[in-house]
């Protein structure tokens, strides 16, 4: 079975920002922070003036990104306490939102996932989303026997914590799920399992 | 690997609708239905003119579900290669034509919230078919038709009483009304796509406003047939049938090949759709793209020619056919 | 022709077996004693000796009343196998279409289809259903068109929309798949669904595939055969229910090949559909044991050869690591090396 290397894997173009774009939404977790604030630095922060941000600090609450991102000072900043109230205000935004509007999402897979289950579901065209990977590697993923979604997978092969069978996680990617796949490892000859490798730090 | 699977036409009526603009409705001689096609499609008419085969592709204009015959919509062009100078002055009520399979190569995004069609002229026909498909479907759109005078644009009224002015909007240069891109790019809600089908001017004038005001290109559509462009004859040697042909400055490649009896698969005759992309196996002169499909790497590579409407500068071109 | 229709299982007690009218009529997938990945496709026209599965553009066969059957089973308990986004529903009717047509005109005696123009009278006599309706209307149908005609026709179909240059894997009803997961691959183009297969991107397959897919034309179907093979004739190889069925590949002993070690061979037919635009793709699937397989000699010694030099790559893929030696050893018996004749049909 192949494990790696599946053409399936998102490859993600990072957050540069369309100057054509009439509005920019922008759905940032964690040090997603650091995306944007490093583009406005690049690409000038004339943008921000039509532009809406989301944030939720997640892990690192710590790194008090947010203080930075209120100083850039955009249109709208909100500071979301839990990803799935950031979810929930994306979508009512999107459902108002016009043509000439682009998103923008960082940082982990499993929230980039998430955020664009969102937007397709407002008719946006995932290649049309502008998306930024980086700091933990971690995964999300779906087993695919009880159909059970873990977040933050570090490992392969990892116990669902769901239905208890360990799975091997595969690079094979479902945008429609937001999370990769993962399989049986010992189907074959059940108690074969080998120790969890620590893959995706 | 292709089938023959072209039908047979008698032509049941012609139609004058505008000035220039006749209407030619076909049906089959075996008296079998015509097959469902999706609204944008167009169908590729073969026309035995004396000595001259020529084919043409048309956007199929009728309603999508009727299998009883197929309408098209054909503006006679001035300097005309000869195909609508053909169907205006001497196609028949009666006379028998050869039609192919139809050919989608601008349908719409069924994941559309919205859809907004921009015609030019005769860039009405797959709208027509559309509108229609998207009626029965219950989908949101609007038309906005471009024509130079009311005498000149076709359909129009029959457009408004059916689908209601507010859906379709006519613009007519003679009285200084121009489509308002702008304002209708504006405020269009999330999800809604664009379709443009007219002139070449006004499908890239459009396009470029769109991405101007942000539109992302998976949400942007556009159909426009090239008619080979005429140039110096030159010859071409086909490597595979060991043959040498001449191509005339109004023929194209393909036109040439056919005329020499041998087969060469093709689709939309218009440089869109890249069925007849063929290998370049050498070139004495310069190949002159002027289709729609090779990326320009490919242009330039020189290894590939797409014989519906390029051709060479040159003396002679070597094809892998 | 009146088909036998066999009452048979694909689970537990496994009933299922090839009449030999049947196995003469298996789509054998090598037309040469060696197999590799190839854009492999040709029209979908009639083709093969009377009987054979390519006679009919769908086919019909003794298995069909038990595969419907399966399929119902299967749904009952997931029902995440038939799936359709809401932009598909034009496709929907597409097929609904298709499938009649083609069942009623080649099997008369089973199916029959009569339409007053909107109005459609299906009758599909094998499974007792009678279904007056309205074409188009989807509330006149107890299910959604796709679901209601593909739990009335053999194989899995895949229902993909052509947009920006790609196909769109947007609706299907899978549930006698080769270890794939609709539910998990639904919304994917078609290198991503195609992204867990090993060599053949490398090697252009699917750029070309997907070039071809592209210009499909109306009326000009094609097909292409796929295989692989399964343990126990078990339809529903799902990787959902992979740890239920994975134990039973290291079950095979040098004694049971015969009869456990089956042959499962895809029949993929890809039809461009008239209302939607979108392209259909039926994957037929047939199984046969060693045993009824090397009843024809020119099979099991062709069979022997493929499996014997089979890439490394493709025997992880295809997951036969377990058994291949065994099975490779038990049909050395039925290859004496001489020549086989070209052409998948029998001598
Ligand atoms: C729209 C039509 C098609 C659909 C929906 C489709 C779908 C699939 C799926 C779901 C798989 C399994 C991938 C996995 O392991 O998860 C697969 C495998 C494969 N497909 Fe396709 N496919 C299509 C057309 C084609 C065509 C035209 C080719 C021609 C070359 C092709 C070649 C293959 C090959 C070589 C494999 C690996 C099969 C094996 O070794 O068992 N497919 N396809």
């Amino acid at each position: 079975m192949l494990v790696a290397g599946i053409k399936s894997r998102p490859v993600y173009g990072g957050l540069s920002v369309d100057p054509n774009a009439r509005r920019h939404l922008f759905a940032l977790e964690g040090e997603g922070a650091l995306a944007l604030t490093e583009e406005a630095a690049r690409s000038g922060a004339d943008f921000l003036k039509n532009a809406d941000i989301l944030y939720v600090a997640s892990g690192s609450r710590a790194a008090d990104h947010d203080k930075a991102l209120t100083a850039l000072g955009a249109d709208t900043f909100w500071l979301s306490p839990t990803v799935p109230v950031l979810l929930n205000r994306l979508n009512v935004m999107l459902g108002q939102a016009k043509m000439g509007t682009r998103l923008y999402v960082a940082v982990t897979e499993g929230f980039i996932g998430q955020a664009m289950q969102v937007a397709l579901n407002h008719g946006i065209d995932h290649a049309s989303i502008r998306c930024e990977h980086r700091g933990s590697a971690a995964r999300r993923v779906q087993c695919v026997h009880c159909k059970g979604v873990t977040d933050n997978v570090t490992t392969s092969p990892y116990v669902c914590t769901h239905c208890g069978l360990s799975l091997l996680v595969r690079d094979h990617y479902s945008r429609r799920i937001g999370a990769f796949q993962g399989v049986n490892i010992d189907a074959e000859e059940p108690g074969t399992a080998p120790q969890p490798e620590e893959l995706f730090p | 690997m292709t089938i023959n699977t072209e039908m047979k036409v008698r032509v049941a009526k012609i139609t004058p609708v505008a000035d220039k603009v006749k209407r030619f409705r076909f049906e089959r001689t075996d008296g079998q239905p015509m097959p469902v096609f999706s609204g944008g499609a167009h169908i590729i008419v073969s026309m035995r003119d004396g000595q001259v085969l020529r084919r043409n592709p048309y956007s199929l204009m009728s309603a999508p579900g009727d299998t009883s015959g197929y309408e098209i919509s054909v503006l006679r062009v001035e300097n005309s290669r000869g195909g609508s100078a053909f169907l205006h002055e001497k196609l028949k009520e009666g006379d028998t034509l050869v039609l192919s399979q139809p050919v989608n190569l601008f349908p719409f995004d069924h994941r559309g919230k919205k859809h907004i069609m921009m015609a030019g002229g005769i860039g009405i026909t797959p709208f027509m078919a559309m509108m229609e498909q998207m009626e029965l479907e219950g989908r949101a759109f609007e038309l906005h038709y471009a024509v130079r005078t009311r005498s000149h644009g076709a359909y129009w009224k029959e457009l408004q009483q059916r689908y209601g002015a507010h859906r379709i909007k006519i613009y007519c240069d003679a009285e200084k009304l121009f489509i308002p891109v702008d304002a209708i790019l504006e405020n269009q809600p999330l999800g809604t796509h664009l379709y443009v089908c007219g002139p070449a001017g006004m499908i890239s004038g459009v396009l470029g406003k769109a991405r101007t005001h942000g539109w992302p290109k998976e949400n942007l559509h556009s159909e426009e047939f090239l008619a080979p462009p005429p140039g110096k004859a030159f010859q071409v040697k086909l490597a595979r049938a060991n043959r040498t042909i001449d191509v005339a400055s109004h023929q194209s490649i393909l036109e040439a090949v056919e005329a020499a009896g041998i087969d060469a698969p093709y689709l939309c005759r218009g440089g869109a759709c890249g069925q007849c992309e063929t290998a370049v196996v050498s070139c004495d002169g310069e190949l002159e793209h002027n289709d729609h499909f090779l990326e320009p790497d490919e242009k330039a590579s020189g290894k590939k020619i797409m014989i519906c409407v390029s051709r060479i500068k040159g003396n002679a071109v070597t094809l892998d056919l | 022709m009146n088909i036998n229709f066999r009452n048979e299982t694909f689970r537990d007690d496994y009933t299922f077996r090839n009449s030999p009218e049947t196995i003469r009529r298996f789509p054998f997938p090598f037309h040469e004693d060696k197999y590799m990945y190839s854009v492999n496709m040709e029209p979908h026209v009639p083709a093969g000796p009377a009987g054979h599965a390519y006679n009919n553009p769908i086919d019909v066969d003794e298995h069909y009343v038990a595969e419907m059957r399966d399929r119902a089973l299967v749904l009952k308990e997931d029902p995440l196998r038939y799936q359709a986004l809401p932009h598909m529903m034009a496709a929907q009717w597409d097929t609904l279409e298709l499938l009649m047509e083609s069942q009623a005109a080649a099997y008369p005696e089973h199916f029959s289809l009569t339409k007053d123009g909107d109005r459609w009278h299906w009758v599909n006599r094998p499974l007792g259903i009678d279904q007056t309706f309205t074409f188009g209307d989807a509330s006149t149908l107890p299910m959604e068109p796709l679901e209601f005609i593909t739990r009335q026709a053999q194989g899995d179909f895949c229902i993909v929309d052509q947009r920006d240059g790609n196909l769109w894997m947007d609706a299907g009803m899978v549930t006698t798949q080769a270890d794939w997961s609709l539910d998990f691959d639904v919304g994917m183009n078609f290198f991503e669904w195609h992204g867990p297969v090993p060599l053949a991107h490398e090697i252009g397959v699917f750029e070309r595939a997907l070039k071809f897919l592209l210009n499909l034309q109306q009326g000009k179907p094609v097909r292409r055969l796929n295989w692989t093979m399964t343990i126990n004739p078990r339809l529903d190889t799902s990787p959902e229910n992979y740890h239920k069925w994975g134990p039973d590949r290291a079950t095979v002993t040098p004694e049971n090949v015969g009869d456990k070690v089956h042959l499962r061979c895809e029949l993929q037919s890809l039809w461009r559909l008239p209302r939607s635009n979108a392209i259909l793709f039926v994957i037929r699937c047939y199984l046969i044991k060693m045993e009824e397989l090397v009843t024809i000699p020119k099979w099991g010694r062709r069979f022997h050869r493929v499996l014997r030099d089979l890439p490394p790559e493709l025997i992880d893929y295809k997951g036969l690591t377990r058994y291949r030696p065994a099975t490779v050893e038990w049909l050395s018996k039925f290859d004496d090396g001489k020549p086989t004749t070209p052409g998948i049909y029998p001598d």
